[in-house]
C-alpha cells in the first residue's frame, strides 16, 4: 500500500469539483508503543502502527463524514461522504473564511522519544516502579506509559494542503497501599510534546507518591459541607478546564439561545484580577500545534479578561453562526472522528498574592492538590483531588482522603477571592468530549482561593 | 490471516492472530434537527506471539504490511511478561444470537426519522427542551485464529438510540436522557421517549435538600454511575490477584446483602455484550459473582487465570486495540420483588438518584463513590416532589450494599454491559448547600 504522501495527491483531485460546499479530507500515518506495569509485572508492551483516513462534506449546513484504514475507491468515499451530506442538508452552509494553506509544518523536538531505545524507556519505568513497590506497605502499582509519532496532511476543497507531525509521550505512576482491608491510592499523570524528556527524572516523585498512598490508610475523611478550599496550580488548572473551558467552547452554545445569553461577551464572571487564556501557541505543551484540524492557524485567546467575558473557542461554522472570528480551535482525536471545538493550553493568568498570605486568614479550610479526575455538566462541575489537606489557623494540617469538589461555575467563579504568583502548567491530563477522548491537552493556573466550596464527604 | 499466522508461527513458539472489522453508521441530531451522518469504516488486526516464553503484541491497521507486523511483535516480545498459558485449541462455542440481518435493511431514511420522532415527541411536551440525539447501527466481524488450531469467528450487530435534552431556565440548567441498545434494530421508541417524559415531569420543580445521612434510591441509571466502576475493578481476578481487591480473599463469605446476586453474562440472546468467545477465542459462560450475598468468583483472563491458578472465565477482552486483559462481558443484577413505587413510597425523607456526575473519581478500588446529583429527586412523604440541585452524594459500596433496605423489581438494560433493578439504600449521605 501506498504511503500517506502518494495518496494525498490522488485524494486532493477526489475532493476537487464535488457539488458540495466544502469538503476536507485528513491522512494520518503513525505509530505508538505502550508499556504497562502492574505490580512488580510488567503487564504489556506492545507495538501499534494506525494509517488511515477521512473525508468530510458539508451542503446545505449538513455534514457527512467517512473514515477508513483502506485507500481504495477514494471518489467513492468522498462521493459518500457528499451524497450524506446533501441528505442532511437542508439549511445554508456557514464556515468562517480562512486563507487557504500550503505548509509542511517543521516539528520542533526536545528528545525523540522514538529515537529511546525501547530496553532504556524499560529501564526507567522499572526504576520508577521498583521505588514504589519496594516501599512498605505497598500492596501494588500501576504504571502505564505511552509514546506515538504521527503524521497528518490536511487537505480542503479550496486548495490548502498543511502536513504536521506531533509526537506525544505521557506517564501515569500509581501507588496503591492496603492493610485491613483499606484501599486507597495515589497518583499523577505527566505528558510533553516532542519532548522524551518529560518523563525522565521522577524518582522522587515515585517515591512520594508511595509515601502519600501508605499515609492515606490512615488519613481521616473530610466532613462533608462548604469550605473556603485553596487549591493548586494543577488543581486550579483542572478547575478552569473543566468549570470555565468547556462553557466557552461556543459549540455548545452558538445555537442555543439560552446559553449565548448566559455566555454574553461583556458579562462579569469574577472579580478584576481574573484573566483566563486559552492558547495553542505556546511551544512544547501538549495542546499545543500550528494549525487545527479545519486547517485554521492556532491563535492565543482570552476568555476573561479582568473579570468579564470576552471571547470563546470557536470552529469555523461556530465561528460563522455566531458571527465571530475563528480561533483555530477544531480538533479530532484521530482519523476516526470530525474535528470538534476543543481547548487547547488553558490557564488562569497568575496575579500578586503569595500562597503564605493566601492560606494566612483561613481558620479552617481545605488545602485540595494534585488531578484525579473532573467532569462537567454546563453550570456543574465535579473535579476530584488527588491530595488534601486541612488548613488550620492559617497552617496547613492533618492529611485527608481525597476530596471531591463541586459546584456551579458562575458562583464558583465570582468566589475566586485570590489569585497567586506562582503559574504552572500541568501536562498531564486528556480531555474527553463527543466520545472522543484522551484528547493531548494542558492546564494551569497560579493557587488560587475559593472562600466557599462544596465538598462531598461523609 | 492464515499467512500473517504461518509466518508468526515460523518466528515464534506460538502465535495469535486477530481481526476485527467493523463498519458503523451514526446519525446525529443536534439543536432539534438531523445534522452529521457518518460512515466509520474499521480494521485491526493484532497479533500476539510467545518467543522464549515471553509474550510479543502489536496492532495494525494494515492488512498487508504483515512484515511489521511480525517484526515489531518480535521486538516487544524480548521485553513481554512470562507467558504462563497457552492458546485454546479449536473448541466448539455456545450457540448465542448476536446478529440480526434485518440491520443492514434499516435505511438513513429511517434512522433519520427514528430520531426526530424522538425528539418531536419531547419537544411537543417542554417546547424549550434541546435535544441532541444519536441513533447508530454497527456491524461488527471478528475473528480469531491460534498456532493451536484455536479457531473462531461471529458477526454482531448494535444498533442504539439515545436522546440528551437539556432545558435552560436563566442558569438553572436541567439535563435529561435515555439511551437503549440492542442487537436488534430498535425501531420502537416509545420505551425511551416515556422514561425521559418521566424525567421532565418529576424535574418540573426544583427542591430542597438538607446535609446529612437519607434515604436513597438508586435507579439503574444511578446504580451505573455510582456502583459499575467499584464492582468491575473489584470482581476482576488481577486485581484480586495483586490484593488490591477489597473482596479478593473473601471468597465464600457473605460481604453483601442476602438479596443481592449479580452474575457476568455474555451469553443471552440478541444483547450487545454477549458473544460466543472473548477476545482470546475462550467460550463465553456464565459467571456467578455475587450468590445471595456471597462472594462467589472473579473474572479471569488466560494469563490472569494461569497466574492465579485458576481456569479463565472467558472474559479476556480488548479495550481499544490493547491486549486481553479481564473485562465483564455483561453485569446483570438479579432483580428483587419491591416495586420502584413502594420503595418511594417509603420514604419520609429521601432522594431518588438517576444520575451522579464524576462520582468514580475517589477511591474507586476502595469502594468509594462521591458524586455530585445531575439528575435526582426529592422524596418527602412517600412522593417525588422535585428536582435536586447543587447535591453532592457519597458512600462506600461495601457499606451501603451490606443490608440494603430493598431491591427492585424494575430491571432493566443500561447501556450494552449492565442490568439491574434499582436498589433502595436505608441511609446515605448527601451533603448540600
Amino acid at each position: 500500500m501506498a504511503g500517506i504522501e502518494a495518496i494525498s495527491h490522488q485524494l486532493a483531485e477526489a475532493i476537487k469539483g464535488q457539488d458540495a460546499d466544502y469538503v476536507e479530507a485528513r491522512l494520518t500515518e503513525g505509530e505508538s508503543s505502550s508499556i504497562t506495569y502492574r505490580g512488580r509485572k510488567l503487564e504489556s508492551i506492545g507495538r501499534n502502527t494506525a494509517t488511515g483516513g477521512n473525508v468530510r462534506a458539508l451542503v446545505k449546513g449538513g455534514w457527512g463524514f467517512v473514515c477508513f484504514n483502506d485507500f481504495d475507491n477514494l471518489p467513492e468515499k468522498v462521493s459518500l461522504a457528499v451524497n450524506q451530506a446533501r441528505f442532511v442538508g437542508k439549511e445554508t452552509s456557514q464556515l468562517a473564511p480562512i486563507e487557504p494553506a500550503v505548509e509542511i509544518v517543521p516539528s520542533t523536538i526536545g528528545e525523540d522519544p522514538k529515537a529511546v531505545p525501547l530496553a532504556e524507556k524499560k529501564q526507567l519505568l522499572d526504576e520508577y516502579n521498583d521505588i514504589i513497590c519496594g516501599y512498605p506497605k505497598i500492596q501494588t502499582s500501576m504504571v502505564s506509559y505511552s509514546d506515538s509519532h504521527r503524521k497528518t496532511i490536511f487537505l480542503n476543497s479550496a486548495g490548502s494542503r498543511i502536513e504536521q507531525e506531533r509526537r506525544d509521550t505521557a506517564l501515569r505512576l500509581a501507588a496503591i497501599a492496603a492493610s485491613n482491608g483499606e484501599v486507597q491510592q495515589a497518583g499523577i499523570s505527566l505528558g510533553g510534546l516532542n519532548d522524551f524528556g518529560a518523563v525522565r527524572g521522577l524518582h522522587s516523585q515515585a517515591e512520594q507518591l508511595a509515601k502519600r498512598a501508605v499515609d492515606l490508610l490512615s488519613a481521616p475523611q473530610v466532613k462533608g459541607g462548604e469550605y473556603t478550599v485553596v487549591l493548586d496550580p494543577i488543581l486550579a488548572g483542572v478547575f478552569t478546564h473543566e468549570a470555565f473551558g468547556h462553557l466557552s467552547e461556543a459549540d455548545f452554545v452558538y445555537e442555543n439561545d439560552s446559553l449565548r445569553e448566559i455566555m454574553t461577551l461583556g458579562k462579569t464572571f469574577g472579580e478584576a484580577h481574573l484573566n483566563i487564556v486559552d492558547t495553542a501557541t505556546l511551544p512544547g505543551l501538549r495542546g499545543s500545534y500550528k494549525y487545527d484540524d479545519e486547517g485554521v492557524p492556532a491563535t492565543k485567546n482570552y476568555l476573561i479578561r479582568e473579570g468579564k467575558l470576552v471571547g470563546r473557542l470557536h470552529s469555523r461554522e461556530t465561528a460563522a453562526k455566531m458571527n465571530e472570528k475563528p480561533t483555530g480551535n477544531a480538533r479530532a482525536i484521530n482519523y476516526r472522528h470530525p474535528p470538534i471545538v476543543r481547548m487547547t493550553n488553558t490557564y488562569i493568568e497568575p496575579s500578586t498574592t503569595s500562597f503564605g498570605d493566601m492560606i494566612g486568614d483561613i481558620k479552617e479550610g481545605v488545602y485540595a492538590k494534585n488531578w484525579y479526575g473532573g467532569v462537567t455538566s454546563m453550570e456543574m462541575f465535579t473535579f476530584s483531588a488527588g491530595e488534601a489537606y486541612m488548613i488550620r489557623n492559617g497552617k496547613i494540617a492533618e492529611l485527608l482522603r481525597p476530596v471531591v469538589l463541586t459546584g456551579n461555575v458562575f458562583n464558583t467563579l465570582v468566589h475566586i477571592d485570590a489569585i497567586g504568583n506562582d503559574l504552572d502548567m500541568n501536562q498531564g491530563g486528556g480531555c474527553g468530549k463527543g466520545g472522543q477522548s484522551p484528547l493531548p491537552c494542558s492546564n494551569g493556573s497560579p493557587h488560587i482561593r475559593i472562600s466557599t466550596c462544596l465538598i462531598g464527604g461523609r | 490471516m492464515e499467512e500473517i499466522l504461518a509466518r508468526a508461527s515460523k518466528a515464534a513458539e506460538e502465535a495469535e492472530v486477530f481481526l476485527v472489522t467493523s463498519e458503523e453508521t451514526p446519525v446525529e441530531f443536534e439543536t432539534n434537527r438531523l445534522k452529521h451522518i457518518q460512515s466509520k469504516q474499521n480494521s485491526t488486526v493484532a497479533l500476539r506471539i510467545i518467543k522464549n516464553g515471553r509474550i510479543g503484541y502489536a496492532t495494525s491497521t494494515r492488512l498487508d504490511d504483515i512484515e511489521e507486523l511480525i517484526s515489531n511483535a518480535l521486538a516487544t516480545a524480548e521485553f513481554g511478561t512470562e507467558a504462563r498459558f497457552t492458546l485454546p485449541p479449536l473448541t466448539p462455542y455456545p450457540e448465542i444470537k448476536i446478529f440480526n440481518p434485518d440491520i443492514e435493511k434499516v435505511t438513513l431514511e429511517q434512522m433519520a426519522e427514528l430520531g426526530q420522532g424522538m425528539i418531536d415527541i419531547l419537544t411537543r411536551h417542554t417546547p424549550e427542551l434541546i435535544c441532541e440525539a444519536r441513533v447508530i447501527r454497527t456491524v461488527t466481524d471478528v475473528t480469531i485464529i491460534n498456532s493451536h488450531g484455536g479457531q473462531a469467528d461471529y458477526k454482531q450487530s448494535v444498533f442504539i438510540a439515545a436522546i440528551e435534552g437539556q432545558l435552560i431556565r436563566d442558569t438553572d440548567m436541567l439535563f435529561v436522557g435515555e439511551h437503549q441498545s440492542s442487537c436488534h434494530p430498535l425501531l420502537e421508541i416509545d420505551d425511551i421517549t416515556r422514561r425521559v417524559l418521566q424525567q421532565l415531569e418529576w424535574a418540573r420543580e426544583n427542591a430542597p435538600v438538607s446535609t446529612k445521612s437519607m434515604p436513597v434510591v438508586f435507579t439503574p441509571h444511578g446504580i451505573v454511575s455510582a456502583f459499575a466502576g467499584p464492582l468491575i475493578a473489584a470482581f476482576n481476578g488481577k486485581t484480586v490477584l495483586e490484593g488490591a481487591s477489597p473482596i479478593g480473599k473473601k471468597q465464600g463469605q457473605l460481604v453483601f446483602d442476602k438479596r443481592l446476586s449479580l452474575r457476568d453474562d455474555p451469553t443471552i440472546d440478541y444483547r450487545p455484550g454477549s458473544s460466543p468467545c472473548d477476545d482470546e477465542a475462550v467460550p463465553s459462560e456464565v459467571t456467578p459473582l455475587i450468590a445471595e450475598g456471597k462472594v462467589s468468583n472473579f473474572l479471569y483472563d488466560l494469563q490472569t487465570a494461569a497466574l492465579a491458578n485458576t481456569r479463565s472465565t472467558g472474559n479476556g477482552h480488548r479495550n481499544q486495540g490493547g491486549q486481553p486483559s479481564p473485562a465483564p462481558g455483561a453485569f446483570v443484577v438479579t432483580p428483587g420483588d419491591t416495586s420502584f413505587d413502594d420503595m418511594v413510597r417509603d420514604i419520609k425523607e429521601g432522594l431518588v438518584v438517576e444520575q451522579l456526575m464524576g462520582a468514580t473519581q475517589g477511591n474507586v478500588l476502595g469502594g468509594d463513590f462521591s458524586g455530585n446529583v445531575l439528575l435526582g429527586y426529592k422524596v418527602e412523604g412517600g412522593k417525588i416532589i422535585g428536582r435536586v440541585k447543587d447535591t453532592m452524594v457519597s458512600g462506600n459500596i461495601y457499606q451501603l450494599l451490606k443490608h440494603v433496605a430493598a431491591i427492585g423489581s424494575d430491571t432493566r438494560w443500561i447501556g450494552g454491559f449492565l442490568s439491574t433493578p434499582s436498589i433502595y439504600c436505608s441511609s446515605v449521605s448527601v451533603a448540600s448547600r
